[in-house]
């Protein structure tokens, strides 16, 4: 599975946790889940039980901290998805 | 001491009859009952198979809730307190602003076991199969007795006091009660004020583990909750929320809102569970002193009543809410007002009840009716004893309707009276 692929498709997940759906559109790999896209950080859970789920993957409670932009999120995913 | 007119502006309502304070009218005045067979209860081997649960749209949900609460709100008490708040504040005229916190409004949003709403077997398996790691943040929230209120005020953004209380079946006439002393008081300009209950087999299936609930209609379901009838055998548990906008009249006025009506007195108490009073049973003293203590402060003569909106659950208490009702009333039976009560058609919503029910007589003081007590064919003897049988509504009477007591009983020995005046200009 290609990194834009990825991409897509948690655009998707997070949407619903996004405040100002506005910056969906022009997201970019450098955004900041909290500090840009102002996801409020208990959703951030959220989020990787979403993926997990999405992905059939288990992300790693040290792992979730290293998740702090859209970038940083997929390469995590993509390393995910390439173990199994 | 600073005593304020306290007025009603705005209504919302999530009944198993009807979603929304419009259809509920139409609902109230056809006898549309919300009560329905379900197959869970039924495999679960409860001797009470049937209840009354909201039927909500999709398209209903999506005119009062982001995608968010659209797609991830679990819990059917909160989901109901939701819907049934915003369309109070949307009623009222009132909006909200996604950066402002409005500081002279503050909410009481009640619930009785909204921890226990079916949706919740989710998080409690999870953990039994030892995968709390699997919970999401609703967890809490969605199982805190103030979650409702916590939601509501995620979208609303009022500033002002932020409480839910749980006192069983008063609930929501008790919500209302501390909301308009709070009003009285000049501590808020306006409160959102009602309750709410959710449904499923861990609340239904305790209640039906204390032979309390209708068992002789599983095959008839909209026949089941029959309250002063000769033949009733328990109640029949329903869900859903109700909602109103308290304000100063002074508030009221200020931006020419649309009165409703105008609380005039209130109480609440308790039997001490002594007395006759118990956990399950009120103390008739109480329940009377309750009714007379409201009239009290209201200024209302017994004379001056249309319309009594009594608990009247289906139990063998209605014949002994009757005779409260005459105590606290006095005067001759021939006076006696008309009486009703909605759970014919949406069973006894708990927690819920209470507000359900005030949006239910507002709704009939708005447009002059007072909906029949459906499903009686025979009042119980015991109640005919006591107050003419004419003053039982069958049916749909259009009638002008100012004057209004409203009360509830709850587990806990606990009561609550709450006396309306349809508001009239000048």
């Amino acid at each position: 599975m290609d990194k834009n692929t990825i991409q897509e498709q948690l655009k998707e997940i997070i949407a619903v946790y996004v405040p100002d759906k506005e910056i969906l559109g022009k997201l970019t790999l450098e955004h900041d889940l909290i500090n840009d896209l102002k996801i409020n950080s208990a959703h951030i859970v959220d989020i990787v039980l979403d993926v997990e789920e999405k992905y059939d993957v288990m992300i790693e409670d040290d792992v979730i901290m290293k998740m702090g932009t859209i970038g940083q999120a997929i390469d995590i995913i993509h390393g995910k998805v390439l173990e199994k | 001491m600073i005593n304020n007119r306290v007025v009603i502006t705005g209504i919302g309502v999530v009944a198993p009859n009807a979603v929304g304070a419009a259809d509920f009218e139409k609902a109230l005045k056809e006898g549309r009952s919300g009560i329905r067979f379900f197959e869970e209860s039924q495999s679960l081997n409860f001797r009470c198979q049937i209840a009354g649960k909201p039927l909500i749209t999709e398209d209903y949900k999506a005119h009062y809730f982001d995608d968010y609460y659209q797609n991830k709100l679990d819990n059917n008490a909160i989901i109901y307190a939701c819907l049934a708040g915003f369309e109070a504040w949307e009623n009222a005229g009132l909006i909200h602003h996604q950066n402002q916190i409005d500081f002279d409004s503050g909410m009481i949003i009640g619930s009785g076991a909204l921890g226990l709403d079916g949706s919740n077997h989710a998080v409690f398996s999870k953990i039994l199969a030892g995968n709390n790691k699997r919970l999401g943040s609703r967890a809490i929230p969605e199982s805190m007795s103030s979650g409702a209120a916590a939601y509501l005020n995620k979208i609303l953004g009022l500033g002002n006091r932020i409480l839910s209380n749980s006192s069983a079946c008063i609930t929501g006439t008790e919500s209302v009660l501390l909301g308009y002393e709070h009003l009285k008081l000049g501590k808020a300009k306006r409160m959102l004020c009602g309750s709410t209950e959710g449904d499923g087999i861990f609340i239904w299936g305790a209640f039906d583990a204390m032979r309390i609930l209708t068992s002789d209609s599983n095959e008839d379901p909209t026949n089941g909750s029959r309250p002063m009838c000769d033949s009733s055998v328990g109640f029949v548990p329903g869900s859903g929320s109700g909602a109103m906008v308290l304000e100063t009249l002074e508030s009221a006025q200020s931006r020419g809102a649309k009165i409703y009506a105008e609380i005039l007195g209130a109480d609440v108490n308790s039997g001490g569970l002594r007395d006759g009073g118990s956990m399950t049973a009120p103390n008739s003293n109480a329940v009377a002193h309750c009714m007379k203590n409201s009239l009290r402060e209201a200024k209302v003569a017994s004379n001056e009543i249309d319309l009594i909106s009594g608990h009247l659950t289906g139990t063998k208490g209605d014949s002994t809410e009757i005779k409260n009702w005459k105590k606290a009333l006095g005067g001759p039976q021939d006076k006696f007002p008309l009486i009703n009560t909605p759970k014919s058609m949406i069973g006894h919503c708990i927690a819920g009840a209470g507000s359900i029910e005030l949006v239910a007589t507002l709704i009939q003081i708005e447009k002059s009716f007072v909906h029949g007590n459906y499903n009686i064919k025979k009042v119980n003897p015991d109640i005919t004893a006591e107050i003419p049988l004419e003053r039982i509504p069958m049916n749909t009477v259009h009638k002008e309707i100012n004057t209004v007591i409203k009360a509830n009983f709850g587990f806990g020995d606990l009561n609550c009276s709450i006396v309306l005046r349809k508001w009239k200009d000048g």
